[in-house]
């Protein structure tokens, strides 16, 4: 038999099936069915943690989602850790590695149980009270650098893994009818109805069977055959219905607008052996046309002194533990029943031969329906009593009973409590439903579903207890959803417990607060909550951060409604007066893999390369990310580093040719009759009269008049032109063309499309360019006077359709040559092997950056920051000086834009030729400013020029066009460094290289 | 996610298929030139941002690619009717809010 | 059109595209001519051989050649790679726009009874046949690519994905077959 504690036959355990596994080091043996919870306890371990703040024994308080106490880090090696599981869902399997947490150095020998010893230091608010002195040093001196590492160290609520996570996570969108959560009897009932209809349906549950509270049921029979029977019936019915998708180990863990719900389908953690590319869990994001909430109750402990020792327990979980796994968690129990429901679990443990010693009620007159059959079984009941005290240092071993402050002791090994049940309306609330303080139910109850959610709370999460009640909810319910007006099912239950109420807050207010838990995973007593009550908080939202009751991670499922007893007892008001905490996703847990998907290494997001991009993989480019794109930034060659590549390349550009992939350039297909009226309410400059086969470098403003993005334009025909934008504008730009030719200008007849990905570009460029093309090139006359500067030509390359640009950005003779994408890398080669004919070289992002300000182009977001207009960087020129009107003009006469002082673009020459200034640094009249002035402007762009064989830099600088020939100062840590002003232009500034 | 009813698709689809366009109805006016300086800064920089009702532009960029309009309660977060762009405003009658 | 002195290389070649026998396959589209159009639909006439649907989210297909319904004005235009010509002739001196985009974008298609729920694993659409019916095309997005997703049968989609993209969502569309049950 696996564990001394487990009875010889029944529950939804395969006694044969043996599984060995660990906890903390030590060896046990298991059955198939088991969680870790029920196997521990089948070999008799209660103790399976320490409490967060005073380190605590803690044992496993419950069977399910709710447990505050059991949990356990399991550890399958390589990475494979996951801590802060609950002992309660971890199912077994054979070899299971499980930790307990927060204890050192053992579990029975804790050190930093000697923090139960300065319990009154640890009371509500310690955190706030306690860690801010001494002054002395500083401001919170202290917590910084004692308290806070010191409380982390101790607070250990599980260990994250260092390693990265080797799993895989996978992601499903789903859609249907009608999504059921929660397969207990009324989401069972309601998706029965739902499927009748031939709707979609998706019925999911957290455990790893379907059947919620009938999985533990012994006597019950539904329909005249025990619920074993109708339940197998019902899940065979479901599973043979073509459009029901059951998805049994799944949580629903956060219901959002629209009645979209995120669930969490654990796949493999059940599994010895997974297979290893299986994924471990699976996002499922849910949209319902209707969505039946049937999440059941959760029975609330009873709060008394010293509640909290292993072996005191939920009621109903030691009845799941025996029911079900066929495990005794004791002996001999005492039975602290505030609500009906704890008689049926005494009933069935003297069924399975557990001795009850007693049953405790502390309602005056005492349970009803079955208390006949419980005398009947001999077990005695005090009623108007409570537990007053409890012995057991690491398992409970008795209890004092009583009415005030003294009474008996009475011998046992494990204590079962049930307080009564509390609807469980996390998803509700997170769906923005409204709650209401349900008074014959002493529970918050759904009372209306927020606008835009089509969704319905069925049996104990609405209130409606009992299996039959809770079957004939559902079913109604499941039926409504797929449109049945009113189709009933009277569904018989034998044996149902009819009354579920019970009470709320301290059992027995008065005696020995401070070790009466109410939320036993963040250590918060009665007393913590009425010394906040005392201090003046009255919020319950304020009282929860004060005492953080209800902020572990199981957001207080066991301890919300006592606590809000309590404070509403010590404040005199009615629980409703008080106010409820919100409920936030997710339900439990959920890793972070699960929300990730396949988000992650190369996945995390596109890389985007270009069509010429293999052939400068292969040469052994260095790469850089221009927003998605991996661009070539330079071509080293040997051990060059990339100083020496890039005064290379840019060396061989100027004295021959050099090729650049330009593919990642935004291109847009600008088409119609009104194309150019179009680009002239766009742009700055004129197109109306652009001839066919020629280009402008266009100017693009936003309304306020300032540059957002540039680029060639060139004119294919009278009604279309071929539009570039720059790499990190080109959605950009296609969106705010979109804006305006759908909502600002839709009289004219044009249309837009993206063609930056329909074109390889490889810009040729150099004295030498005309004859790396020639050979090529057919059906184009590249001749200076035929082909000249800003013109464009179709023809062919390499017997390839190209479009082939006579344009230049780096003040050379130079083509940008556009073949379709697919071309691309063939025709780069073709002009790989042309270019080495001529001693030239390919050239990367930076080099091209290097030669650009050699002739002080701009790059739009280096030159300017959505605060510069086209004057202020010297392109006052290219505005059609006889618009009307474009995008952005009127604000180019607004005042702010057209005073004096304004930052204009110049050019820098250090006073040390061989010193490159950085980029960013600041520019000031005088060599060492006082602290508050105002700087002039600062370093746009600044590089080492081969071919000028020293540095030099563009920069913004107020004023600065009129500052030409001044002596200004960059002061750096180093030192302050002086700067020649000069035009924003070092090489060929009339323009005769590239007009050659 | 909410889900978004596109005016041109005719059909709702989720919301990462849409880009937002800030405020609608924001003319932009016919002739700039005679605008004076306080109205073309308003134009271009005042904007309503109510508690409530606002009508607000959005993009079915990952779709059909066009621009509309929407009213959304900005307190809920609920859209609440969508509409071409150059269409006026429409009127909520007293049950829009009351769900779909 | 025939031989080039250079050849074509798709953005496809090389990659693995993902299968799992009788379960889902992906395979690369045949290579087609690839237009925008995008105007007024009835000035196209017949002259393409099909009218372009005018109904949202449709696709009309004949042969080889198929129209996609983009926008209330903008169409997909499909036909065999050697009728690219043609077809633009067809088009010429309309006050409308055609824009060739035969190499932009590559085709994947998508078959077998998993299909679909291989494609939500990244898009969020519903691709149930009574919501996504054979015949209906929509541009929308896969994890994090967009995508004109065009429903070719019950059990067959075709997807375009502009070129730079396509290693992604093959990327994306192999990881994602882990997660599909056999």
């Amino acid at each position: 038999m696996a564990g001394l504690h487990r009875t010889n036959g029944g529950g939804r355990i395969d006694r044969k099936k043996r599984l060995s596994f660990t906890f903390d080091g030590k060896s046990y043996e298991g059955v198939a069915g088991d969680t870790l919870a029920s196997a521990l306890l089948a070999n008799g371990v209660h103790l399976v943690g320490r409490s967060y703040k005073y380190h605590r024994p803690r044992g496993i308080l419950s069977a399910g989602a709710e447990e505050p106490n059991a949990l356990v880090a399991v550890d399958r090696g390589d990475g494979r850790s996951a801590p802060n599981l609950r002992a309660t869902q971890v199912e077994l399997y054979d070899g299971l590695v499980a930790e307990s947490q927060n204890r050192w150095p053992s579990l029975a020998y804790d050190v930093g149980a000697v923090n139960g010893l300065f319990s009154p230091l640890l009371a509500a608010g310690f955190y706030y009270k306690t860690f801010m002195g001494p002054r002395l040093l500083g401001s919170n001196w202290a917590w910084h650098k004692i308290y806070e590492p010191l409380i982390r160290r101790a607070a250990g609520l599980g260990k994250a893994p260092t390693q990265p996570d080797p799993d895989r996570y996978a992601n499903g969108f789903a859609h249907c009818d009608v999504l059921v959560v929660g397969a207990g009897p009324a989401g069972l009932a309601a998706a029965l109805a739902a499927a009748e209809s031939g709707a979609r349906v998706i019925l999911c549950d957290e455990q790893a069977e379907l059947g919620g509270s009938l999985l533990s049921e012994w006597s019950i029979e539904i329909d005249g055959v025990p619920a074993a029977a109708w339940l197998a019936e019902a899940v065979r019915t479901l599973a043979a219905s073509p459009r029901v998708t059951l998805l049994p180990r799944t949580q629903a863990f956060g219901y959002f607008a629209q009645n979209f719900v995120a669930l969490a389908e654990r796949l493999t953690d059940h599994l010895a052996k997974p297979e290893p590319s299986a994924p471990r869990e699976r996002l499922w994001q849910v949209r319902a046309k209707h969505v039946v909430l049937a999440t059941g109750a959760i029975e609330r402990p009873v709060v008394f002194p010293d509640n909290d020792r292993p072996g005191i327990m939920l009621a109903d979980a030691a009845r799941t533990y025996v029911n079900r796994y066929g495990v005794r968690c004791g002996s001999r129990a005492v039975v602290v029943a505030a609500c009906d429901s704890g008689y049926a679990t005494a009933l069935d443990l003297r069924r399975a031969g557990v001795d009850v010693a007693m049953i405790v009620d502390p309602r005056p007159s005492g349970g009803s329906a079955v208390s006949g059959a419980v005398k009947a079984a001999g077990i005695a009941v005090e009623t108007g009593a409570t537990v007053i005290a409890t012995r057991g240092r690491q398992r409970v071993s008795a209890v004092q009973i009583g009415r005030a402050t003294s009474g008996t002791w009475v011998r046992c090994d494990h204590v079962l409590m049930t307080g009564g049940w509390t609807p469980s309306v996390h998803l509700f609330s997170q769906s923005r439903g409204k709650l209401a303080w349900d008074e014959a139910a002493q529970a918050f109850l759904p009372a209306s579903v927020a606008p835009g959610q089509s969704q319905r709370s069925v049996g104990a999460c609405r209130g409606a207890f009992g299996i039959a009640a809770a079957l004939e909810d559902g079913f109604a319910a499941g039926g409504e959803a797929v449109g049945w007006a009113a189709r009933a099912r009277d569904f018989k239950v034998a044996s149902d417990v009819a009354d579920f109420s019970g009470v709320l807050g301290a059992s027995n207010p008065g005696a020995h607060e401070s070790k009466a838990f109410v939320d036993f995973q963040h250590d918060v007593t009665v007393r913590d909550l009425k010394l906040a009550a005392q201090e003046g908080f009255r919020s319950i939202e304020h009282v929860k951060r004060y005492t953080t009751t209800g902020m572990a991670t199981d957001q207080g499922k066991t301890s919300n409604l006592n606590a809000l007893a309590i404070v509403a007892d010590h404040l005199g008001k009615p629980v409703p007066a008080v106010g409820l905490t919100t409920f936030r996703q997710p339900y439990t847990p959920v890793t972070f893999g699960t929300i990730a998907g396949a988000s992650r290494g190369d996945l995390f997001d596109p890389v985007r390369r270009t069509p010429c991009d293999g052939w400068a993989q292969a040469v052994g480019a260095v790469f850089e990310d221009v927003g998605a794109w991996k661009r070539a930034r330079h071509f080293p060659e040997g051990s060059e580093d990339m100083h020496a590549a890039v005064a290379r390349e840019c060396r061989i550009v100027r004295s021959a040719v050099g090729m650049f992939d330009a593919s990642t350039l935004g291109k847009i297909e600008v088409v119609g009759p009104d194309a150019a009226e179009f680009l002239e309410r766009l742009y700055i400059n004129p197109f109306q009269k652009l001839g066919v086969g020629r280009c402008r470098y266009g100017v693009l403003l936003n309304e306020a008049g300032f540059i957002i993005d540039d680029g060639v334009i060139g004119r294919i025909a009278a009604d279309r032109f071929h539009v570039t934008t720059t790499t990190g504008g080109a959605a950009r730009v296609l969106n705010m063309m979109e804006d305006y030719a759908q909502t600002e200008f839709p009289e004219l007849k044009v249309w837009l499309t993206s063609t930056t990905e329909q074109w390889a570009v490889i810009a040729v460029q150099g004295p030498k360019a005309r004859e790396v093309l020639a050979p090529l090139v057919e059906g184009v006359d590249l001749d200076a006077t035929a082909f000249p500067h800003m013109s464009v030509k179709a023809g062919r390359i390499c017997d390839v359709d190209a479009r082939i640009f006579r344009v230049s950005f780096t003040g050379e003779l130079g083509f940008e040559i556009n073949v379709p994408a697919d071309y691309g890398a063939a025709v780069w080669e073709a002009v790989w092997r042309e270019v080495q004919k001529h001693g030239g070289c390919a050239y990367g992002t930076e080099s091209m950056h290097v030669l650009r300000a050699e002739k002080g182009f701009i790059i739009v977001g280096q030159e300017t920051d959505g605060t510069v207009t086209p004057d202020d960087v010297g392109l006052g020129w290219a505005i059609g000086k006889s618009k009307r009107d474009f995008v952005g003009l009127r604000s180019l006469s607004r005042p702010d834009i057209v005073r004096s002082g304004r930052k204009q673009l110049v050019g820098l020459l250090t006073a040390d030729p061989k010193l490159v200034l950085e980029e960013g640094a600041q520019v000031t009249a005088e060599a060492k400013p006082r602290v508050g002035t105002p700087a002039l402007g600062h370093v746009t762009s600044a590089y080492w020029s081969a071919k000028l064989g020293r540095s030099i830099a563009l920069a913004l600088v107020a004023d600065g066009r009129a500052r030409i020939g001044a002596r200004l100062n960059i002061p750096m840590p180093s030192g302050d460094v002086s700067v020649d002003v000069v035009a924003p232009v070092f090489l060929d500034p009339k323009g005769e290289r590239l007009n050659g | 996610m909410l889900l978004i009813h596109c005016p041109y698709c005719r059909m709702a689809r989720p919301e990462s298929e849409f880009r937002y366009g800030g405020e609608a109805h924001v003319v932009r006016p016919a002739e700039p030139a005679n605008v004076s300086d306080a109205d073309w800064a308003a134009f271009l920089y005042m904007r309503a941002n109510p508690k409530g009702i606002h009508a607000e532009r959005w993009r079915h960029v990952h779709g059909c690619g066009r621009f509309f309009n929407a009213l959304r309660n900005t307190v809920t977060d609920q859209i609440l009717r969508t509409y071409p762009a150059g269409t006026p405003q429409p009127a909520l009658d007293a049950h829009a809010e009351d769900g779909r | 059109m025939a031989d080039r002195i250079v050849g074509r290389r798709s953005v496809l070649d090389g990659l693995v595209l993902p299968a799992r026998n009788g379960i889902v396959s992906v395979i690369e589209a045949t290579p087609a001519a690839r237009f925008i159009y995008r105007g007024d639909p009835g000035l196209i006439g017949d002259a393409f051989g099909i009218a372009l649907p005018t109904t949202p989210m449709q696709a009309r297909a004949s042969g080889a050649r198929a129209a996609l319904w983009l926008g209330p004005d903008e169409w997909l235009l499909l036909a065999a790679a050697s009728e690219a010509t043609t077809v633009a002739a067809a088009v010429a001196g309309k006050p409308a726009a055609l824009v060739d985009v035969g190499h932009r974008q590559v085709g994947l298609s998508v078959s077998g009874p998993r299909a679909a729920a291989l494609l939500n694993a990244g898009c969020p659409l519903d691709l149930d046949e009574a919501e996504f019916p054979v015949g209906m095309c929509t541009r929308t997005i896969l994890a994090k690519a967009e995508i004109v997703l065009w429903r070719t049968a019950s059990d067959a989609f075709r997807m375009e994905i502009a070129r730079s993209f396509a290693p992604y969502v093959v990327a994306f569309l192999v990881e994602a077959l882990h997660g599909i049950d056999r």
